[in-house]
């Protein structure tokens, strides 16, 4: 299957889960559309939501929760 | 005719050289974080070194323009992209009425400056037209540009040459670990001598809060202070002190944990003592920082930073001779 690759365009940390005490958005596995939220980017005293902009199953996290991130750096790899 | 702002990026404000004479009244100075790419960004394009550009942080907007112009690049790598195909920074470049200015993601640095021949020509508060978000003065009704905004464009002299490009010697930029010169200040005495000496030793971190307004680092030993009896005024925290004034640069560090740099958008006063000062000449560097870039600081005497300061006058004088 092709493999697609989410990457964020800001630097700042990345969180896969919306707050401290919930699950993460998406685990390796489930399925993923178009436009759903994969984490978020603290950066200037805000947070940005990175969304999916492919249809299919979560293959692997290249990042993880509270990791330093740089622009184009991938997220997540996305089965399609 | 007006740029058009299809997207906006992430806080792409419009800023000149900023507004000095009135910092007593509590509205910073603003204006471009580093303020040589922006002078650099407009004698490329053949505005005046004033003139008013894009400033846009970590991620690009994207522009339809309704008239041909030129336009340049500087500041962080964001690498420009006309109707998709690439095009340099730090290197002026026509385009057409129709095309659109995009970006890639951001290689290096933080802000890039995006100047227009002609230069951006919304209405002036206070005789600037920096976006000042806190005090919603200036740039697009005192807010980032968003999508959907006209960019007014101000009149071309003449068809400025494309591919007019500086040296890249005169490109400057922060090093990797970046290193800020510290001028200590009148409250160095509120730590113990073994703190400042850990200050300048640690390695730093810019933390992911940092904004126009201030710069804050993490990552270094938490401060020691004197013991005292707090002054009137000031409240029972040690890093208090009886309010003062801020200048730019002064570094406060509230409770003695994170160092904050005041930059652009800065506060006039508070009641934080503040270790020292980033010399002047440095300034630029923080605003293309990136959070989590290490940092160090490096402590000057007077003599170091008026030298310094000679120096980056030095390079703007060579700026403007390479684009002249």
């Amino acid at each position: 299957m092709p493999t697609s690759e989410i990457r964020t365009p800001l630097p700042g940390t990345f969180y896969r889960k919306p707050a401290p005490d919930q699950p993460a958005y998406k685990e390796p596995g489930d399925q993923v559309a178009k436009g759903d939220v994969i984490g978020l980017v603290e950066v200037m005293k805000s947070f940005h939501e990175i969304r999916s902009d492919v249809d299919g199953v979560v293959k692997a996290f290249l990042a993880e929760n509270e990791d330093p991130i740089s622009p184009g750096q991938v997220l997540v790899e996305v089965e399609t | 005719m007006p740029v058009k702002v299809n997207t906006a990026g992430l806080a792409t404000t419009i800023q000149d050289l900023g507004r000095p004479g009135y910092y007593h009244l509590g509205i910073p100075i603003g204006g471009a974080m580093d303020r040589l790419a922006l002078r650099a960004a407009n004698l490329l394009v053949g505005n005046g070194e004033n003139a008013a550009a894009l400033e846009a942080v970590f991620m690009g907007p994207e522009l339809e323009f309704t008239e041909d112009a030129t336009v340049a690049v500087t500041g962080g790598e964001l690498p420009p992209k006309l109707d998709g195909e690439p095009r340099e920074t730090w290197t002026s470049f026509r385009v057409k009425s129709g095309q659109v200015l995009s970006f890639d993601y951001l290689r290096a640095g933080a802000r890039a400056y995006i100047a227009i021949s002609g230069g951006i020509a919304t209405p002036p508060a206070l005789g600037s037209r920096s976006t000042y978000a806190i005090g919603a003065l200036g740039g697009v009704g005192g807010r980032a540009i968003q999508p959907g905004d006209a960019l007014p464009l101000g009149p071309q002299d003449e068809a400025t040459a494309e591919g007019r490009s500086l040296p890249a010697d005169l490109r400057r930029a922060p090093g990797n670990p970046a290193e800020l010169r510290v001028l200590p200040g009148l409250y160095w005495h509120r730590i113990t001598e073994a703190s400042g000496r850990n200050f300048f030793t640690d390695s730093w971190k810019v933390a992911p809060e940092a904004d126009r307004m201030g710069y804050r680092f993490q990552g270094g030993r938490a401060l020691e202070f004197v013991d005292r009896e707090p002054p009137f005024g000031a409240g029972s925290d040690p890093s208090n002190i009886t309010d003062a004034c801020y200048p730019y640069g002064s570094i406060q560090v509230p409770s003695g944990a994170e160092p904050i740099v005041l930059h652009r958008d800065a506060v006039s006063g508070g009641g934080y003592f503040m270790l020292g000062t980033v010399i002047s000449a440095d300034m630029d560097f923080i605003g293309q920082l990136q959070p989590h870039t290490e940092t160090k600081f490096v402590k000057v005497n007077m003599h170091t930073a008026l030298a310094a300061r000679r120096s980056r006058a030095q390079t703007l004088d060579q700026i403007r001779a390479a684009l002249s």
